[in-house]
Parts: C-alpha cells; structure tokens; sequence
C-alpha cells in the first residue's frame, strides 16, 4: 500500500496513478479534489491505465468530476472501466431523502392525536383486561399463580429496601423542618398530626408511586418491549397461551396488590424517622408520639392512603405495559416508550392524586 | 514483501473455564478467499471475533496488516477498523436507522465526504447488492431475512475495505440469491483484490468463491490450504463434511 493516488497534468491530458481508493484518498482529500477540479473544465483525454487501484468511491468522484459522462478519450483497464461502468449505470437524479418539515399547529395536533391514542390504547387493555378476569373467573385452573406471585415479588419484596431508605429520608427531613417551625410557635406537641397525616394520606403513597413507576415500570415496559422486539411474544401466541393473560394480567394485578403493602411500610418507616428527628430536636418521647398517634390520625386516613396504594399500583402498571405493548422493533422506539411509559405513570399517579384530594376533603381531617 | 493480513500466533481462548482454542494459529495471505469450515460450536464465530479485536484471546497474538491488534495507539487501531468489513451473521444493522442511514453511517464518520457524494456512493453499494434506491428508505424491521443480509454487507462494503469478514453470509438466501452473493463477492474480489474470511456451512458458497480452506476441529486449525488439498485431509471433520460431495467439489 505504498502507491499514493497521484496526478499529473499534461497540457490536454491527465494522467492518473498509484492507488485509487478510500483509505489511500483520505490523508489529502482537499488536495486531490481540487486538481481534479481543476482539471476537469479543459481536459479531454484521461490516461488511467497506470492506475493500480480504483474502487467505487474513487470511481464517484471521477465520475462527478466528469460531470457524470464519459470523457471524450479514456484509457483504463477493462476491470476498472468495469467499476466506473457500475457508477455510470446508476440513475442520474437520485431523489434526495427529505422528512416533511412540520409547523407548530401541526406538533400540537400530531400530540394531541398521539395522546388520544395512547388513552384509547389504555381504555382498550382495561376492557381486554376485564374481559380476561372473567375469562379466569370461570375457569381458575387457568390462572398464572406462579407468574403473579413472581411480580409480586420483584414489584415488592424486592423494592423493600430502596422505600424504607427514601421513606426514612424523607421521615427524618419533614420532622426537622416542621420542628424547627412549630418550635417558634411553642406548638411542640403539633408534631404527630403534622407527621402523622402528611406522611400517612398524602407523602407515603406518592413518594411510593414515584418510586415505583421508576423502579418497576420501567423494567415491566422494557420487558414487555424486549419481548417484542425479538418477537417472543409472538411465539407465546402460537403457543396457545394468551399474552394477557400471562404477561400483562400478573403484572398489573402484580403490582396492585404490591403497591398498598408497600406504602404501609414506607409510611410506617417515615414516621418511624420522624420519630426519632422529633426525639432529637423536640426531645417528644417515643412513647408520647405513639400514644397521640392514633388520636392525632383517625383511622380513614391510612383508608385513603392504601386506597392510593391500589389505584396507582393499577395506573402504573397498565400505563407501563401498554406503552410495552406498543414499543416498535428498534431500539429507538424501546426508549421513547421506557421514557413516555415513566413519565405518563408519575403524571397520571399526581392526577388520580390530586382527584382524591378533592373527593375526600372531608373525610378523615379531625376537626379542631 | 507484505505483511500477511491476518496472522495469528498460538491463541487460546476459553469460555467458563472450558478452553475453545487452544494454540492456534492461522495466517491468510493478501488475496485469499478462505472458507472457515468446524463442527457447531468450534468456535468459528470466536475466531472471527478475536480477528475484529471484539475479544481478546487469552494468550498468543492477533496481527492484522502486519499491526498488533492490542497496540495501544487509538488513531492506529481506528484505521486498522477502517481497512476491515465485517458481515454479522444476524445483520446486526442499526434498528433505529433506515437503510439509506445504515449505510451512509461508517461513510459520514470519516467526516471527509460531502453529501452528494455519500449519497451516489450509498446508492452504488445498494444497486451492488441487487436492492433498489426505494429501499433506502425502509426501516430494519421492515426487511425480509434476505435483505438483511444484502444490506449489512453493502454496509460492510461502505468503506471500501481490504479484508471481508463474512459469517454465514449465505445462510437463509435462496439459491439464486446465493448464487449472486457469490458472483457478486467473486467480482468485488478481482476489482478490488479484497482478502475474505468466511464462515460457511453452505458447500456451494464454499466451492464457488474460495480459494482456500481452513478446518477448526479439537480446538486449533488442523487443516489449512488450496481447496482441493484441505478435502484429502484424512480427519472425520473433514470426511465428515465433504462426505459424498467430495469428488463433485472437485
């Protein structure tokens, strides 16, 4: 590989040698366009014959520098004329590969549309998944025990861990900041109600759902997306064997019956923090907290929370496997929908919160 | 005198302790067409891996162009990549990129092509592999098996390389595309004077285009020359393989 491309221009004449092709080409691209381009206007006769390489991108760029004709006079071996042949061949208007630009009416629509689907989809694998309930009803040797228990596991068990750590995080942060507050106010004792029903109805079951929708939907839509991707799930219908009632029906009801447990015991743990921050800074004794706990919280309050528990395991996990059923086969279209899949279920959760708020505003707010 | 394309020296390689070479050795001259022949699971596939540098053998040395595939200069081994195409047995084309984009890619990398240019050259690699300038426009997952095929090696065609690493090249074509693929390698390597190494189980591929045979049994190449001399190696591989097709290949 020791022959460089080279040039040497005649009066009338160019004569082209060494070796033609990319990898030679490359070190002095600039160069070697240029004196072809210089060439190309006068020149009329092209001696190729010394050359001992030419391959396809040398053969373009010839080919462009004649203008994409023949030279009047060309003299070259019959191989490499055999490789301009194949330039020459191609169609001389290639049509270029646009993608419509589109204006900000458009976007919007194009948005508004997507979201639409993607409710419908939804509405579409709650009916399938009524309908495969039934099915189960009537027939209970059927149902995935194995599967369910499977996703309760992963869901749950396994996130015990990462809420305890956050709920503890968060327990200890709410009770240091209301103390140093209610300590200003000498309502010292206002610790346990502050605590008690912040993190019992609101803070346990959304710090939970965000948790989760991170830890657990994304890995259900990434499954499920996978699976199709390498077309698995095709293989389980031909199969015989339902891909909702083994994929998708374990995990939403996987994680419905994960999610209440587990807000119970990050809610219990971020107490169990805001005890002991109340302890330190307040100097309010365990017992003294536990004892004013339940008069401080009536009972509709951890009601609601595990209320919140079901509905946003539910949400999660039909709006993950629903963004998984519908991943495209490339990787592009696998992280769009890991990302909308997350990013819809922590929306939806602080929705289908804020909806509770408003219908239970008068349940369970003891009165003063 | 040049530097043989591939040179391996005494490489071992295991996997989970269970050893897949073991002090093999190989070297392919410039200009050789090399059908790379072993029983299912011999390790051809790891061969051509520890060729790409994709896996490092445990002991013994890769050269390629006379170059140390473990030299330690990045812009070194990155030209060394560019001199070599390599045909993965599944396509392996980017899912997120449409044909036209699969191919333009190693192209655009070089950062030296204008677009019009990418664009003939794109089209010329696409018209080689018999496909049309329409199907640029298709997604991987839209193309059947074939084109899959057809595609990955107009990819690995991009850059014009010296070596051709081909695994299972001909695996699920039809005959008449076989056939094609074979011409159309055939052709490429006269022109171009390209060295290929291919994995094949396809006795027609074989006899149609290589030059040269190398047989990977028990861990190591125990047979490795011109055709016609690897088929009278008394092994039971070999007599194995060619069986009755024996004296029709020749």
């Amino acid at each position: 590989m020791s022959e460089l491309p080279s040039l040497h221009a005649e009066p009338g004449r160019v004569v082209l040698s060494g070796c033609w092709t990319l990898a030679e080409m490359l070190p002095n691209m600039p160069a070697l366009q240029a004196q072809l381009a210089a060439c190309s206007a006068t020149t009329k006769h092209w001696d190729l014959s010394a050359v001992t390489r030419l391959d396809s991108a040398a053969a373009v760029l010839l080919w462009r520098t004649w203008g994409s004709s023949w030279p009047a006079s060309l003299a070259i071996s019959d191989l490499h004329r055999q490789s301009l042949a194949r330039v020459a061949e191609l169609p001389v208007d290639i049509p270029e590969q646009t993608r419509p630009r589109r204006g900000f009416p458009e976007m919007v629509g194009a948005l508004l549309l997507k979201a639409m689907a993607n409710l419908r989809g939804m509405i579409v694998l709650f009916g399938q998944l009524l309908l495969d309930t039934a099915y189960l009803c009537r027939h209970p040797r059927d149902i995935p025990w194995k599967e369910f228990t499977a996703n309760v596991y992963k869901a749950g068990a396994q996130a015990l861990a990462v809420t305890a750590l956050v709920g503890f995080l968060i327990g200890v942060t709410i009770s240091y900041l209301s103390a140093l507050q209610l300590k200003s106010f000498g309502a010292d004792l206002f610790i346990v109600n502050i605590l008690g029903i912040s993190i019992i109805r609101e803070l346990g079951p959304v710090l939970v759902a965000v948790l989760v929708a991170g830890r657990s939907g994304s890995a259900m839509t990434a499954q499920i997306g996978v699976m199709r991707v390498t077309e698995e799930i095709d293989a389980l219908s031909t199969m015989g064997i339902s891909r909702s009632i083994r994929v998708v029906l374990p995990k939403i009801f996987g994680l419905t019956v994960a999610m209440p447990l587990l807000v119970l015991w990050t809610s219990a743990v971020a107490l169990f923090g805001g005890m002991l921050a109340a302890l330190v800074q307040l100097d309010l004794s365990l017992i003294y907290f536990l004892e004013n706990l339940p008069r401080a919280v009536p009972m509709a309050n951890l009601v609601i929370g595990l209320c919140k528990g079901v509905m946003f395991g539910f949400v999660i996990a039909i709006v993950a496997c629903h963004f998984g059923l519908h991943v495209k086969p490339n990787t592009e279209s696998l992280s769009a929908n890991t990302t909308s899949a997350v990013v819809t279920a922590i929306t939806t959760v602080i929705l289908v919160d804020a909806i509770f708020a408003i219908f239970t505003r008068q349940i369970g707010v003891p009165q003063l | 005198m040049k530097p043989p394309v591939i040179e391996l020296r005494g490489v071992c390689a295991s996997f989970r302790g269970q050893a897949v070479h073991r002090d093999l050795s190989l070297r392919v001259d410039e200009g050789q067409i090399v059908g790379l022949l072993g029983g299912s699971g011999s390790g051809k596939t790891t061969l051509l891996r520890e060729i790409l540098g994709l896996l490092r053998p445990e002991s013994g040395s890769v050269h390629l162009f006379g170059v140390n595939l473990n030299d330690p200069d990045v812009r070194l081994q990155r030209d060394l990549r560019r001199r070599l195409g390599m045909l993965f047995q599944h396509g392996a084309l980017f899912s997120a990129l449409s044909v036209f984009d699969n191919i333009a890619f190693p192209l655009r990398e070089l950062r030296c092509l204008d677009a019009d240019w990418i664009r003939r050259l794109v089209h010329l690699k696409l018209a080689m592999v018999g496909l049309e300038a329409a199907h640029g426009k298709l997604m991987p997952a839209e193309l059947s098996g074939g084109m899959v095929k057809r595609v990955a090696l107009a990819r690995a065609l991009a850059l014009e390389p010296e070596l051709l690493l081909l695994d299972e090249p001909t695996a699920g074509l039809d005959p008449d595309r076989s056939q094609n693929f074979v011409e159309l390698v055939g052709d490429l390597q006269r022109e171009l004077g390209l060295t290929v190494v291919m994995v094949t189980h396809d006795l027609h591929t074989l006899a149609g285009l290589a030059t040269h045979v190398a047989v990977l049994a028990d861990q190591r190449i125990i047979a490795f020359g011109p055709k016609d001399e690897v088929m009278t190696v008394d092994h039971s591989f070999v007599t194995g393989f060619f069986g009755a097709d024996r004296r029709k290949l020749l």
